[in-house]
């Protein structure tokens, strides 16, 4: 036991002394969770709108005043005519333009129906949408009070939409557990396997392999300190998701930290597999950072729904483990719900964690052979 | 085999006549063969190595010394054979081999960022030693080393062939019974080079055998006693003296090129097995 202690303080040294892999343990996850967090964002804020107002009445007035006091747009001008439509896209800082059309009130109170026409900018095809959906349920809402004052006689069927577990469909929610997930694996699976292929191309480890030590207590005590500083590490980003974002924990936080133990130990086996099949340090930083990054980005259902890929990805999504602990992460910080919801993924990343710890110490054993 | 003479002159020897006699033998091996696959690495390896004495093993690369090498070190297993290191056997007492040797590889060994005082600690720490003893024989070390004033300065910043002979220092600084020692002076000046085997020689004085790979064949007149390998097999084993008799010649290096003459198949097979 002494001579496993005295191999984790080394371990432990390595890290410290070296302030490049304390950037990239503790720097890279909170910087990415708020450049996350900030700057890939899909809520709409400050959008600039402009305003054709062809009728200028108490209506229009009303309606504008609403959509504009919603703090999702801001005004970047009133247009006269139809002329201006393309002079203020081409400035560029329009995202939309509402026009009302002429006698908008007075055909609303006698004919009962009147229109808005809302030109989007397309040349950003999700802001546009984003944009017009905004604008559309303003107006329904602005709709809605108007028949209640009325009291209008024609019944109208109103959908009435609510975000369940995110009513104000902050996308936060979305990306906070992604980059958890995301950068989990990356950091721990690159630690890992850049810690363990260090060795091997400086040749202390045939140094060690040769001491008492027992290979599976090297293994054990390169991954040790990364197990505990990513634990540390995956705290330091929860409060910092509340502290910024004001992203809950609905569910048990004993039960979340316990999944997070169990992807970070999948996350380390996954990278002492990928140092026993790489030579050199920089074929394991290729591996764990290029090899992952972009199917757990793309593939895991970080930002696209799985549902909607083709069959083909889908199953090769399947043997990404983020793409159940994101399943994980979600229920539990989001929805608030208990391990009977997530049991199947919970063992289908301890099972996969078994595998890359059998794969591991087979392939160790072979190259111990060569 | 029988008549161990005194390592050549020129370099240090402070070893007598009476300390030559045959001791106890350290090093069992009989009929070792490893296979990889169809490749013969060691084929029918048979030797013995004695208490204290200087074991040079010389070989073209590929011509099986480093698995050799792992072999006595329990780092791979034979294939077959009998093979004994430290009174333990090999297919089964590893474990116990390994806390009865030292090693120091081709490769350079310490940890170029921990300094050279939390290095000695660390091997103590593998090795089992106590902390008394760690510290007892780091001070004892840095002292003959001449290196006290650098105890707490990282390896990175100290020239490779100071770093060279500190890495020897903790391969024997838990007092193994056999150190082994794979090419231990590759790339490294002469004068380091010297003063490496000087060291070496105390340690084999302090009844520490050392068994030393080597391709600097005037190194291998400095050993006790000299194999040569070819092609996985042991071609000649004897004093440098009476290999050079055998062979009729002035140097080791003849000898060795008279043995593992290129053109022969052994030159097709180099780096096989690396």
């Amino acid at each position: 036991m002494k001579r496993f202690l005295g191999f984790v303080k080394k371990e432990f040294i390595h890290i410290f002394r070296d302030y490049r892999t304390l950037i990239i343990l503790f720097g890279i996850p909170a910087v990415q969770i708020l450049v996350f967090g900030f700057v890939v964002s899909t809520d709409i804020k400050d959008a600039g709108v402009a305003i054709l107002d062809l009728s200028r009445d108490e209506t229009t007035q009303k309606l504008t005043d609403k959509i504009l006091s919603s703090g999702f747009f801001r005004k970047t001008g009133e247009l006269l005519n139809y002329n201006d439509i393309d002079r203020i896209f081409k400035k560029g800082n329009t995202k939309a333009v509402i026009i009302f059309e002429k006698d908008l009130g007075s055909r609303l109170f006698r004919e009962g129906t009147a229109s808005v026409n809302i030109i989007a900018d397309g040349s950003e095809p999700n802001v546009a949408t984003l944009v017009s959906n905004y604008i559309s349920a303003i107006i329904s809402d602005f709709n809605r009070e108007m028949n209640k004052t009325l009291l209008s006689s024609s019944p109208v069927v109103q959908p009435e939409v609510r975000m369940y577990f995110n009513p104000s469909l902050k996308s936060h929610f979305m990306f906070v557990p992604g980059v958890i997930t995301l950068i989990m694996i990356l950091i721990c699976a690159l630690m890992t396997s850049v810690t363990i292929t260090r060795e091997k191309e400086f040749g202390t480890m045939e140094v060690l392999l040769v001491s008492p030590l027992k290979p599976s207590q090297i293994i054990l005590g390169k991954v040790a300190p990364y197990f505990l500083l990513s634990f540390i590490n995956i705290i330091t980003i929860l409060i910092l998701s509340w502290f910024v974002f004001g992203l809950p924990v609905r569910g048990s936080l004993i039960l979340l930290l316990l999944e997070t133990m169990l992807y970070i130990m999948m996350s380390l086996t996954l990278g002492i597999l990928i140092s026993t099949v790489s030579k050199t340090m920089q074929q394991a930083i290729f591996i764990s950072a290029i090899g992952m990054m972009l199917p757990t980005i793309l593939l895991s259902g970080f930002i696209f729904p799985i549902e909607n890929m083709p069959k083909v990805y889908d199953y090769f999504s399947s043997i990404l483990p983020p793409r159940y602990f994101i399943v994980i992460i979600k229920n539990i910080m989001i929805k608030g719900t208990g391990l009977q919801y997530v049991w199947k993924e919970t063992l289908i990343i301890a099972l996969m964690t078994l595998i890359f710890m059998a794969l591991s110490i087979k392939k160790f054993s072979l190259r111990l052979q060569q | 085999m029988k008549n161990n003479s005194k390592p050549v002159t020129g370099y240090p020897s402070s070893k007598g006549e009476e300390t030559m006699e045959r001791g106890e033998t350290v090093i069992t091996v009989r009929n070792l063969v490893k296979k990889f696959g169809s490749f013969v690495a060691n084929d029918n390896l048979t030797f013995e190595v004695y208490r204290g004495e200087i074991f040079g093993f010389l070989g073209a690369n590929g011509a099986g010394k480093t698995t050799a090498i792992r072999i006595l070190s329990g780092l791979l297993q034979p294939t077959s054979g009998e093979v004994r290191v430290a009174g333990f056997d090999a297919w089964k007492e590893s474990e116990m081999i390994k806390k009865h040797i030292g090693y120091m590889c081709q490769k350079f060994s310490l940890y170029e960022d921990l300094t050279v005082k939390e290095n000695i600690q660390l091997y103590g720490g593998i090795y089992g030693m106590s902390d008394e003893l760690i510290k007892e024989r780091t001070e004892a070390l840095l002292e003959k080393l001449r290196f006290t004033e650098y105890k707490d300065r990282l390896i990175s910043g100290l020239p490779l062939g100071f770093r060279q002979k500190l890495a020897f220092a903790v391969a024997v600084l838990h007092q193994p019974e056999i150190v082994f020692l794979d090419e231990p002076t590759g790339g490294v000046d002469p004068i380091t080079r010297r003063q490496f085997w000087e060291m070496i020689y105390e340690t084999a004085d302090s009844g520490i055998t050392v068994f030393v790979t080597t391709h600097y064949m005037d190194e291998a007149e400095y050993c006790d006693r000299v194999s040569i390998m070819s092609e996985g097999r042991i071609v000649a084993l004897d004093t440098p003296e009476n290999l050079k008799k055998q062979f009729n010649t002035e140097s080791i290096e003849e000898v060795f090129i008279s043995i593992a003459r290129p053109g022969k198949s052994s030159i097709n097979l180099l780096n096989i097995n690396q």
